[in-house]
């Protein structure tokens, strides 16, 4: 084994960069485990925990840059080294053959473009504040990607920003749809005529994929950021983001994606659904309506753009458990054939996802049905045959990319679960979009073929159900993603819900007279 | 810019961080100045006194 | 005083700055002994940089104060000279201090003649002395030989009355225009000064003849001029950069660098709205093309108020407008010349329409650096600058030194401790 670590003195570079780096670095011969990383506290200690930390890379500052290589020789780790060099100088000519050296602060940028309307900020935390605050002073509006501000100075900044009738989407916003142009982790969705306010980035993109595959499309979809409407926020850009689509002529219906609502603010809320004067559908995963509330509540994501398409063009809809229940009363069948032909099964479900918002939809979905759901997330406790897991969550995410960037994390864990006698079934998401991973659905097939083997070996079965957040425009491709887990062995749903009342089917096959009807 | 206006204009956006959603608005057809964005010098301190004493 | 009046003040303070800058008209407008002109009286002597000791001097600086000791007649051997020094009998202070600049050891004494520099727009004066002597007996690398002493003897004999006499002829002589159209000729007047000490050599030519009648002494003085001294104007344009300079000290709630100094050992920068204060960190070494026979091993670090040339927004910073600098300095092309102006930009107030460069669009030199845009890009202003040798007198190189950043963030707390919220 070779151990060697470099430091690259005042040389930054962003979290997709580097991990885009460290992946090249990955492949080459030899190298066992590779990290290209910022030297920050939680950095060094993710580095020590790897075991790739050296006295060369101690000192590094999160100024600095440290590229650590653990290699079968002292050759290949120095070759991983020398190639780490080539990989950042390819992308150092590639934008000095353009010609034009990049700004280094908000206020360079704005000579260059003295008429930008929009400020897109992902750097840390930190920091992203005060960049945030110094582009609403300059009349830009703020896309703010960046998590980890805290709740006083989102307030402040949202305050601000209402004063000057600006957008400030986020802090914590993935994703936004202006004008047909997507910002942060985006799917190719057309323009339409159906507008979303949104406080979970992919809960937006479940909806505007559903659109999408309904033949609609969003006119805007406005991220207002996890928290705005918690009692304290008390709903600031939400009320903003309402009165934008309500004067805005492209925009006949729109759908309000949200978690539950602060009981002081939901007054205001009602209010200003009520003030629209277009129709709207609430999707506030976790809450009832009130009786008169305004606008048609649902209670899934699926259900949102169902019905926003049937408000949109005048139809009647009424939500179903699954879109085409005949095939899925096949697939049971088909599952219950190989049962029984002898395998065990274990007890649980596992979930094991990547965006939050499903996570959070596929545990209310699977607790009327199953009685209570483990989670790490929602106040939830961690023991029970079922478990959901958000993997996106701060204590998967400490000093490592989202699982949506990198794959990798959540490719382990489904190959471990193969190997538990208690997972009987594993829940997955996938999503696809601009900005995310080129090819999600390789890595996670893998590790679906190999769990399935594992547990085929072991005597067990254990069965795969996926759904996936995409469209066909997408970069990764609706079909191709799909193709690739089915080929895998997993059984792939229209939906998330969908995907986990299937679930709830496999593991409880008494709940199907119920769920499928009669026959 | 107005809320109502930039919901009819073109984005002209600046991005601070991620380089790849720079990229893929450029490839939206967006105009996109990606800023060369490091962390300043010192420690939170600093920046805190650097937000402190910017121009109003 | 509150958040909001401090950032208003800070604003609009660095336009005021920049606005001095770019307004700045200095001229020449005589020559005058350092004891009248600076009251520079007893065995004092300033230096380049921020304060220092006999005891920690560089090996240059040593060098030249044994000259400047000898020439004043405050000893009569070097080794007496040194012991002077050692002494604490000699009252050492920046040239800084006293509204003076001086290349490389900038070591100035009472009896040498300086000059003079007006800015009659924003009322300031500034000071340096005269380039002087042959290679490798030069005062402000460190030489103290006879043909260094004779030397600065004819320079105070001959040399400064005869421009002194000019002058009242003539009338002062303009070095904003004069400078301004050397870069349009390829200097960057730090380490590229060639069209400004041709211009300067033109505008003196007629003007001495007619106010020299001795032949001997008119030949010497245009030889002086003209031979072999591509770098005559340096003294010239800091004075004229320390001139602009002035006229944002103390400017209250302004966070542009007033001055950049290095002494051989400590790099040091002052704050308009900062007053006299220094922030100072360790001298740089320069990284650089050697003279043939010399190498990084044989070289001083960073010395000199000439980066007082890159605090006015020139030298370093108008690199794109000096092709033949890169090759001076070993800069890597043209385009990373340019790239350097364009990212001096990142740091300044603004641009200064007296100096347009071709090759940003006409665009002035980046000008007023601004020390919460340092510590924000962790840009520092390169300074392109001579090499000296450590002890051997000469020059040996030139190159491009980077400072060191701390003395810009030390300055940045030190700013907001003075300007609370």
């Amino acid at each position: 084994m070779a151990l060697r670590g470099v430091v690259w003195r005042s040389t930054y570079h962003d979290s997709m960069v580097l991990m885009r780096i460290a992946e090249g670095l990955r492949a080459r011969p030899g190298v066992r485990e590779a990290a290209v990383l910022m030297g920050t506290a939680a950095n060094h200690a993710l580095l020590a925990a790897a075991g790739l930390a050296t006295p060369d890379v101690a000192d590094a500052t999160p100024g600095d840059l440290i590229i650590a290589v653990d290699a079968g020789d002292a050759l290949q780790a120095q070759a991983a080294l020398d190639a780490a060099k080539g990989l950042f100088d390819e992308r150092r000519q590639a934008r000095e053959a353009t010609g034009q050296a990049l700004p280094r602060t908000l206020d360079s940028a704005l000579r260059q473009l003295p008429d930008a309307n929009l400020a897109a900020i992902s750097i840390p935390g930190a920091h992203a504040a005060v960049e945030a605050r110094r582009a609403l002073k300059q009349g830009l509006h703020v896309f703010l990607f960046s998590d980890n501000v805290p709740l006083e100075t989102e307030v402040e900044l949202k305050r601000l920003a209402v004063e000057k009738r600006l957008l400030c989407m986020g802090p914590d916003c993935g994703t936004a749809y202006l004008n047909g142009v997507g910002l942060g982790f985006a799917n190719v969705v057309p323009r339409g005529r159906i507008g979303c306010v949104a406080a979970s980035g992919t809960g937006l993109q479940a909806v505007a994929s559903h659109l999408a595959a309904l033949g609609e499309g969003i006119s805007h979809g406005i991220g207002v950021g996890g928290r705005d409407l918690s009692a304290e926020v008390g709903g600031l850009m939400t009320f903003l983001a309402l009165d934008a689509l309500r004067a805005d002529a492209a925009t006949e219906v729109v759908v309000l994606i949200s978690k539950p609502v602060a009981p002081s603010v939901m007054p205001r809320l009602d209010a200003a659904l009520r003030a629209l004067g277009k129709p709207v559908v609430v999707c506030c995963l976790g809450a009832s309506p009130e009786p008169g509330s305004a606008g048609t509540w649902v209670s899934t994501l699926e259900d949102a753009a169902h019905a926003a398409a049937a408000l949109a063009s005048g139809r009647v809809w009424a939500a179903r458990a699954f879109s085409d229940t005949e095939a899925v009363r096949v697939l049971l069948a088909r599952l219950a054939a190989e049962a029984g032909r002898g395998a065990r099964r274990g007890e649980g479900i596992l979930g094991l996802y990547t965006g939050g918002t499903l996570a959070h939809e596929t545990t209310l979905i699977l607790e009327p049905l199953l009685g209570t759901i483990a989670a790490n997330f929602g106040g939830r406790g961690p023991g029970g045959p079922h478990k959901v897991l958000d993997l996106g969550a701060d204590e998967f995410t400490a000093g490592r990319p989202h699982p949506m960037i990198d794959p990798s994390g959540r490719a382990a864990r489904v190959s471990e679960a193969g190997r538990s006698a208690k997972v009987s079934v594993l829940l997955l998401d996938l999503v696809l979009g601009r900005a995310a991973h080129d090819d999600p659905a390789a890595s996670l097939a893998a590790a679906i073929r190999d769990a399935r083997d594992v547990a085929a070996r072991d005597g067990r079965t254990l069965t795969v159900i996926a759904s996936i957040v995409g469209t066909e425009r997408d970069p990764q491709g609706l079909r191709a993603q799909t193709d690739a887990l089915e080929s895998a062995g997993a059984i792939v749903l229209p939906s998330n819900a969908q995907a986990a009342r299937f679930a709830a089917l496999v593991a409880k096959p008494e709940l199907a007279p119920a769920m499928l009807g009669q026959r | 810019m107005s809320l109502e206006t930039v919901l009819g204009q073109p984005l002209r956006v600046i991005n601070l961080g991620l380089e790849i959603f720079a990229t893929e608005l450029q490839a939206e057809g967006a105009t996109v100045v990606h800023v060369d964005w490091r962390p300043p010098a010192g420690d939170a301190a600093i920046a805190a006194l650097l937000a402190r004493l910017d121009d109003e | 005083m509150s958040a909001a009046s401090v950032s208003v003040n800070i604003g609009a303070a660095n336009r005021e700055a920049l606005d001095r800058l770019c307004r700045a008209r200095p001229a020449w407008t005589a020559v005058r002994p350092a004891g009248e002109a600076l009251g520079l009286t007893g065995q004092s002597l300033l230096h380049a940089g921020p304060p220092i000791g006999w005891e920690r001097m560089c090996g240059p600086m040593r060098g030249a104060v044994v000259a400047a000791v000898l020439y004043e007649g405050w000893a009569t051997a070097p080794a007496d000279a040194e012991r002077l020094a050692a002494s604490g009998e000699i009252a050492f202070a920046p040239c800084h201090s006293r509204g003076a600049v001086g290349p490389m050891a900038g070591i100035i004494s009472p009896g040498t003649p300086l000059l003079v520099v007006e800015d009659p727009i924003n009322k300031t004066a500034a000071y340096s002395f005269f380039g002087d002597g042959p290679w490798g007996h030069q005062l402000r690398f460190g030489a103290h030989g006879p043909e260094t002493l004779a030397g600065l003897r004819w320079l105070r004999d001959v040399a400064a009355p005869t421009f002194q006499a000019v002058l009242e002829r003539e009338g002062p002589i303009d070095l904003a225009s004069l400078m301004s159209q050397a870069l349009s000729m390829g200097d960057e007047m730090h380490m590229r000064n060639a069209a400004a000490t041709g211009l300067l050599a033109r505008a003196l030519a007629a003007p001495l003849a007619g106010a020299v009648s001795n032949q001997k002494d008119l030949h010497a003085v245009l030889r002086f001029v003209t031979k072999d001294n591509d770098q005559f104007f340096l003294s010239w344009a800091m004075c004229a950069a320390k001139a602009a300079a002035r006229s944002i000290e103390g400017l209250a709630g302004c966070t542009v660098v007033s001055t950049m100094a290095r002494n051989g050992v400590d790099f040091g920068i002052r704050v308009a709205g900062l007053g006299d204060r220094w922030f100072t960190g360790p001298a740089s070494v320069v990284a650089g093309l050697y003279f043939p026979g010399f190498a990084a091993a044989d070289a001083n670090p960073d010395v000199g108020d000439s980066a007082i040339m890159e605090t006015y927004g020139l030298g370093g910073m108008a690199m794109a407008a000096s092709p033949a600098v890169q090759k001076i300095v070993g800069a890597k092309s043209f385009a990373d010349a340019v790239a350097t102006s364009r990212s001096m930009a990142e740091i300044c107030v603004g641009a200064n329409p007296l100096f347009p460069l071709a090759a940003l669009d006409g665009t002035g030199t980046p000008t007023a650096i601004d020390i919460r845009k340092v510590a924000r890009t962790g840009l520092v202003p390169p300074i392109n600058t001579a090499i000296a040798h450590r002890s051997a007198a000469r020059m040996i190189g030139a190159g491009i030194s980077t400072p060191p950043l701390q003395p810009f963030v030390d300055a940045l707390v030190a700013f907001g401790e003075a300007y609370p919220a």
